[in-house]
This record gives C-alpha cells, sequence and structure tokens, in this order.
C-alpha cells in the first residue's frame, strides 16, 4: 500500500492541484502554490548532492575492482577533493580571487573551452567524409547548409547580398515551419505523459520498469 | 592509386593541422570582413535602446558553462556594457551552477570600464537550483527565491531592488544560454507572467528560436558568436565576437571546399567504380 498507492495517490493530487492553481487567483490557492515551489527548489538542491554521493560510488567501484581506467577515478577524487576543499575555504561565498574561483578560472574553463573547441576539427574531418549528395533530401540539406554557413559569416555579405538573405530566408520559412511542428508535436507529447503520470498509467518513475 | 582515392583516403590529421591553421591566421593578419546587423539582434538593440534611463533593471541570465564561452561570453559582455552606457541598472543571475564564475568575471570586465557601483547600478544574486521552479517563484516575488545577493548582501538592502517585486517590475529578461534555458523562460516567465524575454544561445541553438521571435513571443536573438559581432558593431565597441569573425568566415569556408571536395572525389570514385557498357 505505502510503496504503490501512497505515491501514486501524492502525485496525482500534486499533478492536479498544479494544473488547478493556474486558474484559481485566490490567496490560500497561490500560497500553497508557493510552498509547493519552495519545497521544489529544496528537493532540486538535494539532486546535486545525490550526483556527487552517485560519481563516488562509481568510482570507488572502479578502484575496488582494479578497472583498466581506474586511473581517470584517481583524477576524479583529486578534481572533487580539489574543488570541495577549496570551495569550504569560504564556505559563505566565493568572490573573485579566492581559491575556487582560482582554481575554476584557470583549469575547469580552459578544460571545458579545450573539450568543445575539439568539435571543430571533427566537425571539419567528418564534413570531408560523410556529408554525400547521394540523394535528392540529402542534396537539399547539402545546398541549405552551405547557403547558411555561408550567410552566417561576414564573408558571405562579401560573396553575394543574397547569400545573407536566402539564410535569412531559410531559417525564417522551411526552418521555422518544421520547427513549429516539432514543437507542438512535442508540446502535445508533454501533455500526454504529463496526464498518464497523473492518472497513473506511466509508472516508470516509481522504477521496477512497470 | 587515383586521384579520388588519394584525396578520400588522405590521413585526417591533415585537415585538423589544416584547421588549426585557419583558426590563428585570422588572429595574426585580419582581414576585416564587414559584419551587417541582422532583424533578430537589432531588436534586442532597440528594446534596450527604448526603455527609458530611470528603467527599473534588465534582468541578465547567464545561463551557460565554460565549453560555450568562446561564443556566448561576448554577448553578456556586449550587454551589460549597453546597458550600462545608458545608466541602466543590470541584474545578473545564473541558473547553472557553472555559470557563477563565469558570471562574476564578465561583471568585472564589464563593470571596471563604467562608473557603476554594486548594488546601485548591477548587482549579482548567484546560482540558485531548480530551473522552472526559480522562473515560476520569480514571478511571486523574486526576494523569497533570492533573498541574499551572491555576496550574502540581503536583496532588499541593494538600492537597485528597489520597487522591484516580481516580473511586473522586470522590464527586460535577457537569457544567454548554452542549452534550452530560454525554453523554459518563454514557458515559465513569458507565458503565465507576461515577462518580456530575449535571448542569446549559441550557433546551432539558433535556429530553435525562430518560432518564439516570429510569435513575438521573444523580443529580440543574438544567435552565435556572428550574434555577438552584431551587437559589438550596434553597440561600437567591437571585441571578441567581431574578432573571431575572421576566423569564422575561413573555416566556414574552408569547410565548404571540404565538402565540395568529399563530393566530387566520391562521384568520381562511383563512376571509377561502375562496370564499362557492354557491346552489342
Amino acid at each position: 500500500m505505502l510503496r504503490r498507492q501512497l505515491p501514486l495517490a501524492l502525485c496525482f493530487i500534486a499533478g492536479v492541484f498544479m494544473a488547478v492553481q493556474y486558474f484559481i487567483p485566490h490567496s490560500s490557492v497561490q500560497d500553497f502554490y508557493q510552498r509547493l515551489l519552495d519545497w521544489l527548489m529544496t528537493l532540486l538542491a538535494f539532486a546535486f548532492l545525490l550526483g556527487t554521493v552517485s560519481l563516488i560510488k562509481v568510482h570507488f567501484h572502479k578502484i575496488r575492482n582494479r578497472a583498466a581506467d581506474r586511473g581517470f577515478s584517481f583524477v576524479v577524487f583529486f578534481g572533487l577533493a580539489l574543488t570541495l576543499g577549496t570551495g569550504f575555504l569560504h564556505p559563505e561565498h566565493i568572490t573573485p580571487g579566492s581559491p575556487f574561483d582560482v582554481v575554476f578560472q584557470n583549469i575547469q574553463i580552459p578544460i571545458e573551452a579545450t573539450m568543445f573547441s575539439l568539435l571543430a576539427f571533427y566537425i571539419a574531418s567528418a564534413a570531408f567524409r560523410a556529408f554525400r549528395a547521394r540523394t535528392l533530401e540529402a542534396t537539399l540539406l547539402l545546398v541549405a547548409a552551405v547557403i547558411v554557413m555561408l550567410g552566417r559569416v561576414p564573408i558571405g555579405d562579401v560573396i553575394h547580398e543574397g547569400i545573407p538573405a536566402a539564410t535569412q530566408w531559410i531559417l525564417n520559412v522551411p526552418n521555422l515551419a518544421a520547427k513549429r511542428g516539432i514543437m507542438i508535436g512535442v508540446g502535445l507529447g508533454m501533455m500526454a505523459t504529463a496526464l498518464k503520470i497523473i492518472l497513473g498509467i506511466e509508472r516508470a518513475w516509481m522504477g521496477g520498469g512497470d | 592509386m587515383r586521384w579520388f582515392d588519394r584525396l578520400l583516403g588522405i590521413d585526417r590529421r591533415w585537415i585538423f593541422l589544416a584547421i588549426g591553421v585557419a583558426v590563428v591566421i585570422p588572429f595574426f593578419a585580419p582581414m576585416g570582413f564587414p559584419v551587417v546587423v541582422t532583424e533578430p539582434v537589432r531588436r534586442l538593440y532597440d528594446a534596450i535602446e527604448e526603455l527609458p534611463s530611470d528603467s527599473k533593471p534588465i534582468f541578465l541570465s547567464m545561463d551557460y558553462a565554460p565549453a560555450t564561452t568562446p561564443e556566448l561570453d561576448p554577448m553578456s559582455l556586449a550587454i551589460m556594457r549597453h546597458a550600462f552606457r545608458r545608466g541602466l541598472p543590470v541584474v545578473v543571475m545564473t541558473l547553472h551552477p557553472a555559470g557563477y564564475g563565469l558570471a562574476q568575471r564578465a561583471i568585472a570586465t564589464a563593470a571596471e570600464e563604467f562608473d557603476v557601483e554594486y548594488g546601485v547600478d548591477y548587482a549579482f544574486l548567484g546560482f540558485h537550483p531548480g530551473i522552472a521552479a526559480v522562473m515560476l517563484g520569480m514571478g511571486i516575488d523574486i526576494q523569497n527565491v533570492y533573498a541574499e545577493d551572491a555576496y550574502g548582501t540581503p536583496v532588499a538592502d541593494l538600492p537597485i531592488m528597489e520597487g522591484v517585486r516580481n516580473y511586473d517590475d522586470v522590464p527586460l529578461l535577457v537569457s544567454i544560454a548554452g542549452s534550452a534555458y530560454p525554453d523554459s523562460w518563454i514557458s515559465f516567465a513569458y507565458q503565465p507572467y507576461g515577462q518580456r524575454v530575449a535571448a542569446g544561445v549559441t550557433a546551432v541553438m539558433a535556429t530553435d528560436y525562430y518560432p518564439y521571435l516570429d510569435s513575438g513571443q521573444m523580443v529580440g536573438l543574438l544567435g552565435g558568436m556572428r550574434g555577438a559581432a552584431e551587437y559589438e558593431v550596434l553597440i561600437e565597441r567591437h571585441d571578441k565576437g567581431v574578432r573571431g569573425m575572421d576566423s569564422q568566415s575561413v573555416i566556414h569556408v574552408f569547410i565548404i571546399v571540404l565538402v565540395v571536395l568529399g563530393n566530387i572525389a566520391y562521384f568520381a570514385q562511383r563512376k571509377g567504380k561502375r562496370p564499362a557498357p557492354q557491346e552489342a
């Protein structure tokens, strides 16, 4: 009873309340809505703790089981200890120049920016090897991509003033129509899924895979 | 080995090297391609330009991680510079945990260029978890969500927040984001509370937001480094956005050349493999 019916009942009540409160501006309803939002923010803060515990468990098991790539797990623990340690040096707030900020500015920013920058190299190589005009659809995609790539950089204006105009047309007409269709479809799908969860038809969130 | 086989079999490290060279050279030999301003960028510029000088603060939500800083940092800086130049107060916040340090850095860079004072002309609310809950909560009472700023000062004590209770008192909210935060701002700030929202996003994300622009749900849009460059042109303060345009131009042309060459070689190879027609 407690393991199955109570979560389903809570989900139903919370789901119906969140949908209905939108139409009831009475202060008692809005006060409770505000309280629910506060609870939600508190709950979400614990997600970070959950994520950290999960990360520690995964890498602890790798080290204990002597996995082939366990060296990276030591790096994870070193990074975790370093950021946590420097963070706790000034737990009240992180100011520019504080140890945590120095670690963030000089290690995390360059590492993440480097990782993302590598995409340019792989995209160029992949475009050369895989972007082929094999079919009509692929050819249309290729032509559109070339126009947009040229139209989104200043050299497109230099080559021909029609290129940026064609780019804007592609973005404003076919792209917009396709995106709008996808968004309406996604919206309907979200509503259907939400209804299924509220009504207890979809129960995967409870675990157990049913 | 035939020419097309050689071309298609080229070691990809040569491509990597060429890309590296193509990115770096324009920084040493700028080409100065003109940056033409597009409509979505001008709309955001106009929205800030039209605010009265005694306006309540613009909210700038820097919702991105270090990976996207080359594209998004120039946008945040350009918007802060525009606001500070016009004497408009700016409240910065972030809903991305890694956005905290990036916001501090950008605020420090922009603030030192102007005669602005913390708490009066600008403030930093820091990071708060719970994207949708924060956005919805701000619609009721901002100080209930952010009781203190990033440095522990009660938000109620900040002069910049005087008379700012909820979205009714925020003339414009700009979300600079590396993922789908602007969608959430539209869903949870614009739709229920009518908050005017604009966005700055990475180039690959920009196409997702044209429906919002077209419907009027979004005030303006900066797409990728090009968007930042256009904004820098509008505020007449060229920085990393404009500087990056030469490299981006060269890279785009280079990739197009690679695609064309790849296709020529592919079709030549296919033709070469086709069996010769049999004589009757």
